[in-house]
């Protein structure tokens, strides 16, 4: 399983939302948070997180809590 | 004149806005009593135009408004609709992430910062060069052209001398409906020759920039096509370039339109970061409706029911000055708190070149208060020259003095 975050240098682009909107929705402020942690490996994941325009994104192994590389 | 208050489809495009500093006045008529509204495009085919920024956002991050399906509607006649169907922009996730992925991480904030000193230096440059020449001087050709164009090709790997080449390919592939479609399909062709050659180049001989590490995405990882691979670098190429160099025009000529603003940036150069999101809100860079969606699935919106199937336009422009977001929304105020603008777009499409923007604007902006105190343009409003047909204003020549 994966640890999904992200962190308060969202700036609500949308980007992840957009492209990976089972993993992340805006939330009422308009910044991003992850609908559900941890979850099952999923490469949605590491492509919103790769995309993200402030490297907001952290996807860590939930067991060991050593960070994924996208 | 389709009259506003009855159900008759509204004519796309609508007919120009009166000032240049100000969206039409129709667009906050639409989103004040019809927002979502019925449209009929030239060919007669119909859709919807959304302008309510809450309905504008939806309909850009929700993957049920496809760019895919988009792709090959009537609503995609413009030049850049045309360059979209075969690029990144005209695909929806997963696709689109496979290659987002690939150039978004030269793109980040952090890399950005990265590139500030090249920027300023460069800034110095253009614009010591300009202090010294006789005036009027032309901006554009001296300043705001130059300054992206040698950003991007820097980024990118393409050799700056080469701007007289490809600008005259990127105008042609910029315009709007009204050109021919054969024509821009053949600056298209002409623009992708010239990348096929660079990257043989390239391949030949690798460097340190985006173009190589994206031939190496390809050559090494097998992830993407070579054209994936050309459409991706002509897109970031005139995508890098047209719309930084008139934004920088337009947030000039929005400033001196409202003196006490430029006044007050002259006297705080440290309100230069949150005055460039604010100029994103309110400048009129474009006055168009973006690129269409298509829904994959019937969407209510603003409690109106979109069809499955339906192409939907959004005016980035109405969204921008909608009062319930952002108060007093048709004043320009520099100091205002500003959040989540959509002068990038948002969702999966948000402007990838947005960050490299934003500190282009920024530099531009400081440089030209520190070299050019006292700048003023210098020919009357109506004597300005936008070229024809194009889906940005595009200015031929800025004359300036000061």
């Amino acid at each position: 399983m994966w640890n999904v975050e992200v962190s308060s240098e969202c700036i609500g682009s949308g980007v992840c939302a957009g492209s990976a909107p089972r993993h992340f929705a805006l939330g009422a402020d308009g910044r991003s948070r992850p609908l559900a942690t941890p979850v099952d490996p999923d490469d949605a994941v590491l492509g919103a997180a790769a995309s993200c325009p402030m490297e907001a994104i952290g996807v860590s192994d939930a067991g060991t809590g050593v960070p994924v590389p996208f | 004149m389709t009259s506003l208050d009855d159900t008759t489809a509204l004519a796309l495009p609508l007919p120009p806005a009166p000032s240049i500093y100000h969206p039409t006045p129709r667009l906050a008529e639409l989103r004040a009593n019809r927002p979502v509204a019925e449209v009929a495009f030239k060919d007669g085919s119909t859709g919807f135009l959304v302008t309510r920024y809450a309905d504008v956002r939806q309909v850009l991050i929700d993957p049920r408004f496809s760019r895919a399906a988009a792709a090959s509607t009537s609503a995609s006649d413009t030049g850049l609709a045309m360059v979209a169907t075969d690029s990144i922009l005209g695909m929806d996730p997963p696709e689109h992430t496979r290659l987002r992925r690939l150039v978004a991480g030269a793109f980040t904030a952090r890399r950005v910062e990265e590139l500030r000193p090249t920027v300023r230096a460069l800034v110095e440059a253009l614009l010591t060069d300009v202090a010294a020449r006789p005036r009027p001087v032309d901006l554009v050709e001296h300043f705001s052209l130059p300054l992206p164009v040698r950003v991007i090709c820097e980024l990118l790997g393409v050799p700056p001398e080469d701007q007289h080449v490809f600008h005259a390919w990127s105008d042609t592939i910029l315009s709007d409906a009204g050109a021919d479609p054969a024509e821009i399909r053949a600056a298209m062709g002409k623009l992708g020759a010239y990348f096929g050659k660079l990257i043989a180049d390239k391949r030949a001989t690798p460097a340190d920039d985006l173009m190589t590490a994206l031939i190496a995405a390809r050559d090494d990882q097998d992830r993407l096509t070579e054209q994936e691979l050309v459409n991706l670098c002509f897109g970031l190429l005139i995508a890098g370039h047209e719309t930084t160099a008139n934004q920088i025009n337009m947030f000039l000529l929005t400033l001196l339109h409202f003196p006490e603003e430029y006044q007050r940036l002259a006297e705080s150069p440290e309100l230069i970061p949150q005055a460039v999101e604010e100029l994103m809100r309110f400048v009129q860079l474009g006055e168009g409706s973006g690129l269409p969606r298509v829904t994959t699935e019937a969407v209510e919106l603003s409690g109106v029911t979109i069809p499955a199937g339906s192409v939907v336009m959004t005016s980035m422009v109405a969204a921008n000055r909608d009062e319930s977001v952002f108060v007093d929304a048709d004043r320009l105020d520099l100091t205002r708190e500003i959040t989540q603008h959509l002068g990038f777009g948002a969702g999966a499409h948000h402007c990838l070149g947005a960050q490299l923007a934003r500190l282009e604007l920024q530099e531009a902006l400081r440089g030209l208060l520190r070299h050019l105190p006292g700048l003023r343009i210098a020919v009357p409003d109506s004597e300005l020259r936008f070229k024809t047909g194009m889906i940005v204003r595009s200015l031929h020549a800025l004359p300036v003095t000061w």
